[in-house]
């Protein structure tokens, strides 16, 4: 018997194997390198790592209808968009991940604890939320550009783990982040197991695990549909789980407020791209000739989720909490471009998700800034009169605001505006009515956050906004200078997308 | 035996390990029923395999188990934690976050 050995076409999976591997090196410099230097080595470790899979990215954008790894991966126009979209997210967010105030000193040690606070005395730091990092991300970039189910499977629990642990590493606060880790981690795995039941469908259905031959099963008809349909319902509950949409959201709101403010940045701007990468490959391309039996189901939960998530988010009191809420609105203005089905539709997408998600870790990086003695200050009525105290991050974080809103001159309104264009354009009218009008809710309580921080009085209670480190102001001017730019002139990123998105079948 | 029996196991294994999510309190049983679920999955890539006549199913099956594994390093190494902090590993207890 003769052994072929695989092609696996490293150059387009150098990305991914930059990344795995400077998280692998993150690992031994755990082991080896003195405590006081490691913060500082694995900053630069992790930062150089992203950047160079960036610049790697970047050589290969050109390279498209290719397939890696046997057909496993594929990559193509789409992919170098959303792998690029996840690479600068993830660069931004780790400048506030490098913020130390933000994560415990031991998380083995009991809240409250001997052991505890003598760590916090020795200046330890959990210095290997770096490598987790990089390992989500890499994970994160595999996700859009798995080709076959076993690499679709791995990805998606790749980017999960890792952030089960991150979210419950928070310094303050302590037990509610330690519940947010298991609340994420049990309905993540909950989420997970349907996911892989419907794959075992699809795998029935078509007797292939690779996205070509489910789909030329399913344009070929005569299979069995019963399985076909168990497997896209399924399958779509493990992706619909990710992005946080409705009926299976129920997990963000807790996992934003509990976690670590820059984990949570992270994990919801890059996880959405990530998630919503996979989806768009999904739909586009395996399940499109099955497109009567989802585009209904899909559209109710795109109403659904746009609807409650902007009008549970007005009765919100904490500034993390809202902020989930209106994550979850922005999933339902996401799933009506995957809806679409359309170029319009996918270029819309892929802009929006770029917009949508520097944004979030803009504003979340200005949420870590507003503190008292005991850390963050999130309730609401705190940031009353912030616009005095400190006008860099009240009017950083109005534009965040504005830019969720879609109000014209911001990243938001390009997005809103191409994203409900092009589901209209697909026939979608409903979804786009509802679109509409929950983003008219959502401005409603966007601003009434910037009329609270500029035109209330403040209230003396200790909140104070702490001068920004270099790297969080680094992360706040980078996205409020990217929102604004992409709202004003977002012509060329535009073309490119439109030139690069094309799916490969 | 007709292979399709399997299919109906694997799919009252997974109704099991769903309703066990659901109605149990403890974390670790909860996290037992999960894996449960995922077992029942593998079960079912392992009988199709069987009924298309080729091993994609199984290689499959085999990775689960591998990620299956994995997901038991964080969610004991989670559920410790809790454990720990808390005295009581009951997904009731942990309501913090409901404001």
């Amino acid at each position: 018997m003769t052994f072929t050995a695989p092609v696996l076409s490293y150059a387009l999976l150098s990305p991914m194997l930059i990344l795995l591997g400077g998280a692998l090196i993150g690992v031994l410099v755990e082991a080896f390198v003195s405590k006081a230097l490691r913060p500082a080595v694995q900053l630069t470790l992790t930062l150089g790592s992203i950047l160079l899979s960036f610049m790697q990215l970047w050589r290969i954008r050109g390279e498209q209808s290719l397939t890696a790894a046997m057909g496993s991966v594929v990559f193509d126009g789409p992919a170098a968009l959303l792998q690029g979209s996840i690479l600068i997210i993830a660069f931004i967010s780790v400048f506030l991940i490098a913020d130390t105030e933000n994560f415990t000193a031991l998380a083995a040690a009991l809240p409250g604890s001997d052991e505890e606070r003598h760590a916090l005395q020795s200046g330890n730091q959990v210095t290997e939320v770096y490598p987790l990092t990089l390992f989500a991300v890499s994970g994160m970039l595999l996700f859009p550009v798995a080709n076959d189910l076993i690499t679709l499977f791995v990805a998606l629990e790749m980017l999960s783990l890792p952030l089960y642990l991150m979210a419950g590493l928070s310094r303050r606060r302590r037990l509610a982040s330690q519940e947010s880790a298991l609340k994420y981690f049990l309905l993540g795995a909950f989420s997970s197991a349907f996911f892989l039941f419907g794959a075992a469908y699809l795998y029935g259905f078509s007797s292939s695990i690779s996205f070509s031959g489910i789909r030329e099963a399913i344009v070929g008809g005569g299979g069995n549909d019963v399985l076909l349909l168990i497997g896209i319902a399924f399958l779509s509950i493990g992706l619909l789980f990710k992005v946080g949409a409705v009926p299976f959201h129920a997990w963000s709101p807790d996992v934003y407020q509990g976690a670590p403010t820059p984990v949570t940045a992270f994990m919801a701007a890059a996880t959405k791209v990530a998630a919503f990468g996979a989806m768009l490959r999904i739909y586009y391309t395996v399940f499109a000739n099955a497109q009567w039996s989802w585009t209904p189901v899909l559209s109710g939960i795109a109403i659904v989720t746009m609807l409650l998530g902007s009008l549970v988010a007005i009765a919100q009191r904490d500034v993390k909490r809202m902020l989930a809420y209106s994550s979850i609105a922005h999933a339902g203005f996401l799933l009506s471009g995957v809806i679409a089905l359309n170029k319009a539709g996918l270029d819309a997408t892929i802009f929006y998700l770029l917009a949508y998600g520097i944004a979030t870790v803009g504003a979340f990086a200005v949420v870590t800034l507003v503190r008292d003695s005991s850390g963050e200050v999130t309730d609401l009525n705190r940031w009353r009169g912030l616009g005095k105290r400190s006008p860099f991050a009240a009017t950083t974080f109005a534009l965040f605001l504005l830019a969720f809103a879609g109000i014209p001159m911001t990243s938001g309104f390009i997005g809103k505006f191409s994203i409900f264009s092009a589901a209209y354009e697909s026939g979608a009218k409903g979804v786009v009515i509802a679109g509409v009008l929950s983003s008219a809710i959502a401005a409603f309580f966007y601003i009434r956050v910037i009329v609270l921080m500029f035109f209330t009085d403040a209230t003396e209670d200790g909140t104070s906004v702490e001068i920004p480190s270099i790297l969080t102001r680094a992360t706040v001017i980078i996205a409020a200078v990217i929102t604004v730019a992409l709202g004003v002139y977002p012509a060329p990123l535009l073309n490119f997308i439109t030139d690069l998105a094309i799916f490969i079948r | 035996m007709d292979a399709s029996n399997y299919l109906y196991v694997s799919a009252l294994l997974f109704t099991i390990g769903a309703v066990g999510v659901v109605v149990r309190r403890n974390a670790i049983v909860v996290f037992m029923c999960i894996e449960l679920m995922l077992n029942a999955a593998n079960l079912s890539f392992v009988t199709f395999s069987r009924i298309n006549g080729d091993l994609d199913g199984q290689v499959m099956a085999f990775f689960t188990m591998v990620v299956a594994a994995c997901e038991v390093v964080v969610g004991l190494a989670i559920i410790v934690t809790i454990y720990r902090s808390r005295r009581s590993a009951s997904v009731d207890d942990a309501s913090l976050l409901k404001r």
